[in-house]
């Protein structure tokens, strides 16, 4: 009987499913979970090894979602918020929930719960950024093309709004903080990784990746973007808080022209 | 395509349609069909203007030729201005362009009248067609229906668009009549009936046959314009109210007069936007259609106009301090929304967290309530609360002190002339 161990796992989400699985047989009231690599042990703590197991997953994911759907989306969006030792607070989570005979998701006066629901609400609002700031460029390959570095790891969340969306057109949408991708070839969404040798911002230089029509219309759109302000009504306080500075490298809005 | 051409006409448009303020892009169930272009959903609003206003739709007037001499209007005929028109393919182009780049969540397309109202409507409805028909376009559209319209036109403007506007401008029909007086209140009217019999009847035959083709999904909407005739507030709440109930109106938008004429009747070039009254409108809209609260509890004859220092529930609460102190672990959800400082996500962390323990303020801060105006009108699961019995100017005055308004220095004109 160990009441606090440290459970290392490879990263993915499943294989942090897993080491709660584990967890739990192991009937571990502390579990801390770390992602492979990035270990900081204590100086007497026994480490075990996590193999993704994905019935072991799948065990976890349905035990959750029988108890709540608002937990699960929680749980998934927690995890791709990337925070340090959010693996114990998911963890701690589920003990709650699978421990209270309500739907402890919605215990919002407790610390942990309440947690959970804002680091979510912030990969949330993350995901939303993306479908909003994401600006596509035509390259002469006729792929509708843009690079992002979102705060979360928000590709997988976004995957499908951009397929439903944009189905009759070739895109690639890049992580350039996480160094890989997704490809839409029409048929299906692909994950992928590129040798990018220069990352595409929303330059005021041609580039010869891009079509000549490309440019002529982020033109059309700064220009726009312009007209449409009333300048009697001036407020960049309002505008940066909407609009927060580390984005405009990637809005062609934005370009200093 | 005669990119620098389409960049003049583009800068002379989209100006001219700045001051429309919908911006909205939600409330469509239009989705991909045959994986063509583009689908609607919760909206989204792509970027910002430097004012701070959102941008979801590519907003651009057909032409701003016209016909009428509206004096709040830009676009009136005896206005000098440079004039401009789009060409129906010009327009499916750009919007086609912007959308798959995702700049944009759709089109609004409204129009300067040139000839006739129908002669204006039908050009409007070519546009939405063309791009729904050939171009497979599954995203957002919003038509300007043209006062005076055909019931014909109007029928075949709501097979194509999302959402459908006529903008009242003027609260009050002697307004109306000061400023537009070759505009009759009849032609505003008259769209705005068509379309929101023929919305009923298409979710009445949608109910029996599920295939029932879409129109206007997203409902329709208006503007009213705000400080411009010495209107009170009570007449634009009214008014509203009005247009909601009786045309089940989706949004009434709620647009500061910004000074473009030297005109006589209208405030004078150079007078300030009245941004901070337009925000008291919007959050006394919000009261209606979110809070529970009806029209007549907020302004009334002995109070028409809303106080600019502190926001509209609070003024209710102030002027009804017998409903108060309510306790946030026994009272009902209609009256947890009454009190100033909570918003409605914060009536649903209390009445989730209040089923696990007896909540106290140490809960209510995390949840993220305004203490600062709530702490007067609550008690909660502690000892500690607001038990002197102050009255009404006391509480503001505090509340006011423990507040920085951003908009301080607009309702504190007159202390500003000491500085």
């Amino acid at each position: 009987m160990n009441a606090s161990k440290t459970l290392v796992y490879d990263g993915s989400f499943n294989g942090f499913l897993t080491a709660v699985f584990i967890g739990f047989e192991q009937k571990l009231t502390h579990a801390d979970i770390q992602k492979q690599g990035q270990l900081q042990s204590g100086l007497f703590a026994e480490t075990e090894t996590i193999f993704t197991n994905i019935e072991k997953a799948q065990r976890v994911w349905n035990g959750v979602r029988n108890k709540s759907n608002s937990a699960i989306k929680n749980i998934y969006f927690a995890f791709l918020s990337e925070q340090n030792n959010m693996e114990a607070l998911i963890y701690r989570y589920i003990q709650k929930l699978m421990g209270s005979k309500y739907n402890g998701a919605t215990d919002f006066s407790d610390d942990g719960v309440l947690k959970i629901n804002q680091l979510a609400h912030k990969v949330g609002r993350e995901k939303h950024r993306m479908e909003a700031f994401v600006r596509f460029q035509l390259t002469k390959d006729d792929v509708y093309f843009a690079n992002i570095e979102p705060d979360f790891d928000v590709l997988p969340l976004i995957s499908k709004h951009f397929r439903n969306r944009y189905a009759d057109q070739q895109w690639i949408i890049y992580d350039v903080k996480r160094k890989y991708g997704l490809f839409y070839d029409l048929n299906t969404v692909e994950i992928i990784s590129l040798d990018l040798s220069d990352i595409h911002t929303n330059s005021t230089e041609k580039s010869a990746a891009f079509t000549d029509a490309e440019h002529e219309y982020q033109d059309l759109w700064n220009n726009y973007f312009k007209s449409t302000t009333i300048k009697s009504r001036i407020n960049n306080k309002l505008h940066v808080q909407h609009v927060p500075k580390r984005y405009w490298k990637y809005l062609s809005e934005k370009k200093a022209v | 395509m005669d990119f620098n051409r389409i960049k003049e006409k583009l800068n002379i448009l989209a100006d001219a349609a700045k001051y429309d303020v919908s911006c909205s892009s939600s409330g469509s169930n239009r989705k991909n069909k045959d994986n063509g272009l583009g689908d609607t959903g919760n909206g989204i609003c792509h970027t910002y203007t430097e004012d701070g206003r959102c941008v979801s739709l590519l907003k651009i007037l057909l032409t701003n030729h016209c016909i009428f001499d509206c004096a709040y209007c830009v676009t009136r005929k005896s206005n000098d201005i440079q004039r401009a028109a789009f060409k129906i393919q010009e327009v499916v182009d750009l919007t086609i362009n912007f959308y798959r780049r995702n700049y944009i969540e759709g089109l609004f397309l409204s129009s300067g009248i040139f000839k006739s109202a129908d002669h204006t409507m039908e050009r409007l409805i070519a546009v939405a067609k063309k791009l729904r028909e050939e171009e497979n376009f599954n995203g957002y559209i919003h038509l300007k229906s043209i006062p005076g319209a055909s019931d014909e036109l109007m029928y075949e403007a709501g097979l194509y668009a999302d959402r459908l506007s006529v903008n009242i401008e003027i609260p009050t029909i002697s307004g109306l009549k000061l400023l537009a007086p070759d505009k009759k209140h009849e032609d505003f009217i008259k769209p705005m009936l068509k379309v929101k019999n023929e919305i009923i009847r298409y979710k009445e035959e949608s109910k029996i046959i599920k295939s029932t083709a879409k129109y206007a999904p997203a409902g329709q909407s208006t503007q009213m314009i705000v400080g411009a005739t010495g209107e009170s507030d009570k007449d634009i709440m009214y008014s509203a109210t009005h247009f909601y109930k009786n045309y089940k109106m989706k949004r009434v938008y709620y647009s500061g007069y910004v000074p473009i004429s030297t005109d006589s009747r209208l405030p004078s070039l150079g007078s300030e936007v009245p941004m901070l009254r337009e925000n008291r409108l919007y959050q006394t809209d919000w009261l209606l259609r979110f809070y529970g609260f009806s029209v007549n509890e907020i302004l009334d004859a002995d109070n028409p106009n809303l106080d600019m220092d502190i926001d509209p529930k609070l003024m209710w609460a102030l002027r009804n301090l017998n409903h108060f102190p309510i306790d946030i672990n026994k009272a009902e959800p209609r009256m947890l929304a009454r009190i100033p400082g909570i918003g409605m996500g914060s009536v649903h962390k209390i009445i989730s967290g209040r089923k696990y323990r007896r909540l106290n303020w140490e809960h209510l801060k995390k949840m993220g309530i305004a203490l600062n105006r709530a702490k007067y009108f609550i008690i909660c699961n502690s000892s500690d609360w607001e038990q002197r019995d102050l009255d009404a100017a006391t509480i503001k005055g505090m509340i006011l002190q423990s507040q920085n308004s951003k908009f301080k220095n607009q309702y504190n004109n007159q202390l500003s002339l000491f500085n």
